[in-house]
């Protein structure tokens, strides 16, 4: 008869196997960026190129430009939003002002919505409202004379990365807000009788007591986001991206997937993965210890 | 007028709360009124393209393409929904979307739920390095040229598995039971359940699941939500036309429709010839469109009260 201990630990073994197969073996085939890849061979029978592919992505000018570009775009897109961050504070802040709990029962439910809509659904309806033909929008504008002739909203690269975080501030808004109204259920209601009793009036209240009481829970928030800021995902850009707007949505993630997947490039895909991981991980690091001395806690 | 009105639903308001300062001062009118302007604006803007989408499915095509359809519905008729859902290809998406949500969120369920229990078991052998085993998984990943390069010689290509398999075991909702676990069902159940000679088998079957019920269906909710939405998978891993799910479908048709809609310009193709009830580009978009959001629709009312519990245990350190 096994020990007990030793049962508990073999019964999550095959999860374990399971877990090293599709979450540590990736991990392996960062070796495809020291080696030439050729398809359907083995990875001891391709060539051993080194740090080749490391010194192609800074190789030539053009590709030193197409990197800067990307950086650019991703960058300059997690910054944009990160300008934003504070919105589902505030928007929580106002609800909570709203002093009808049904009005804020309405309010919550309907604008909790987007945040259940994958990405393919929110450009579907921006491409049928924004359309040139038929969309509301176009129609609307022409029709109270404020344009001539339709915009093609979508495809133009003008103020794309506003466009960007815009939608991903719609859809995220009233989700990102129910944790900030948590977070103002939690503040103790004697804070607030006492600063009314000393003649505080309600924006006196907000300022002195909900926005200090929100900031710890801001701050995480925003550090993560920070750590983040290189992993913005690909769904969204891939959805919007075409051709007159390509140059200034290809985030990273995007950028990996075209050089990889559409142009076959695997080493140097990888290459890019890797240092994306590196770069990442650090930042995770950073920002932690960066909260472990402001704020004597760590954020995971 | 409408200020008035905002007033005394706001004094309505104040009561239920039974606050007792009922007069306001102007100051405090004027941000209530600008408050509720802002979030009726909001929430329109929320509501109203979803809709617009609707009234446009079940409108007089000729009138949906010329763009007259913005606020009410007009010669309502329900045959975009009849002749979209007997396009082949769009049937069979369907099921395909109905059957990795199901039986992925079934999975990862399930794999969770047992997972995030036995890290509950103090006396495992390693359990802390098992732990630190899975939590990692959460921080480092390959990258999409190794792990397509994984799945193809796991031959996930262009198989059905490849939705739902990866996706099994999820540190995130590990921890999320181990947590739920830990602060609501107390160890001495487990104890005395031993005591009588129950092993881990009937103690987690017999015990913990059936208490476990409410995270699990926080977890269901979610994952199905994901899985519903899921659209990348296609994009990388799948080419076979038979695997493509409706979200996919959807994303093919409007890439297609800009080209359809050039044709259309271009005078190939006159949009005079479209009649009431004749599919048009638009209307085949947007009735896919709103055949995908509907089950959202659906379910929401339902998952609502499970939000602030998702998200508050998600805030909870692991």
């Amino acid at each position: 008869m096994i020990q007990t201990k030793y049962k508990l630990f073999l019964l999550v073994v095959p999860f374990m196997v399971f877990t090293f197969i599709f979450a540590y073996l990736p991990l392996w085939g960062w070796l495809y960026a020291f080696v030439d890849y050729r398809a359907g061979r083995s990875i001891f029978e391709m060539d051993y190129v080194g740090f080749k592919w490391f010194s192609m992505l800074v190789y030539s000018e053009q590709q030193i430009y197409e990197i800067l570009r990307v950086l650019k775009n991703t960058l300059g897109i997690s910054f944009l939003s990160l300008l934003f961050s504070f919105l589902p504070m505030a928007f929580a802040i106002l609800l909570y002002e709203i002093r009808s709990i049904r009005m804020r029962k309405i309010v919550q439910t309907l604008t909790t919505i987007p945040h259940f809509i994958s990405w393919v659904l929110v450009y579907s309806v921006v491409f049928s409202l924004l359309a040139v033909d038929s969309g509301v929008v176009n129609n609307l504008l022409i029709d109270l004379g404020l344009i001539q002739k339709p915009i093609n909203f979508l495809a133009s690269s003008d103020h794309i990365w506003l466009k960007m975080v815009g939608l991903e501030i719609w859809k995220g808004l009233g989700w990102g807000a129910i944790l900030y109204l948590a977070a103002i259920n939690g503040i103790s209601q004697d804070l607030y009788e006492a600063a009314r009793i000393d003649g505080a009036g309600r924006f006196r209240c907000v300022w002195h007591i909900t926005i200090p009481g929100l900031l710890p829970t801001f701050f995480v928030l925003l550090l993560l986001a920070v750590a983040n800021m290189i992993n913005t995902g690909m769904d969204q850009f891939f959805v919007f991206s075409n051709a007159m707007n390509k140059s200034s949505i290809e985030v990273l993630d995007l950028y990996t997937y075209n050089i990889g997947l559409l142009k076959g490039n695997f080493s140097l895909a990888t290459v890019i993965s890797i240092l994306k991981t590196i770069v990442s991980l650090t930042l995770l690091f950073s920002v932690n210890r960066l909260s472990k001395t402001l704020r004597g806690e760590s954020i995971f | 007028m409408s200020d008035t009105k905002m007033n005394i639903k706001l004094n309505k308001g104040s009561k239920l709360q039974g606050d007792k300062k009922e007069n306001l001062s102007p100051s405090e009118k004027v941000f209530n009124v600008f408050n509720y302007l802002f979030f009726i604006s909001f929430m329109l803007l929320c509501v109203y393209p979803f809709y617009y989408i609707f009234i446009n499915t079940i409108s007089d095509n000729v009138l949906s393409a010329r763009g007259m359809i913005r606020f009410i519905p007009q010669g309502i008729h329900f045959g975009n929904y009849i002749q979209v859902l007997q396009i082949p290809n769009i049937y069979h998406a369907l099921m395909i979307s109905v059957l990795r949500t199901v039986i992925g969120t079934l999975l990862t369920v399930l794999v969770s739920g047992f997972l995030g229990f036995m890290m509950t078991q103090r006396k495992m052998w390693m359990r802390t390095f098992v732990y630190r085993y899975f939590i990692t998984t959460m921080y480092v990943g390959g990258g999409i040229i190794p792990v397509y390069l994984l799945f193809n010689q796991l031959g996930l290509l262009d198989n059905f598995l490849v939705y739902i398999i990866p996706g099994m075991v999820s540190a995130f909702n590990m921890i999320l039971v181990k947590t739920y676990v830990e602060n609501s069902i107390p160890h001495e159940l487990q104890e005395s359940a031993e005591m009588d000679g129950a092993g881990i088998g009937t103690v987690f079957f017999k015990i913990a699941f059936p208490l476990m019920m409410p995270i699990l269906a926080t977890l269901a909710i979610f994952s199905a939500v994901g899985q519903w939405n899921s659209f990348m998978d296609t994009v990388i891993y799948v080419t076979k036309e038979d695997l493509h799910t409706l979200q996919y479908v959807l994303y093919r048709y409007l890439s297609q429709a800009t080209a359809l809609a050039n044709i259309v310009n271009s005078g190939t193709v006159s949009g005079e010839e479209v009649s009431a009830n004749m599919q048009t580009a638009q209307s085949i978009k947007l009735t896919v469109t709103m055949i995908v959001v509907i089950p959202i629709f659906l379910v929401y009312p339902f998952f609502q009260r499970f939000f602030v519990k998702g998200i508050m245990i998600g805030a909870v350190k692991g």
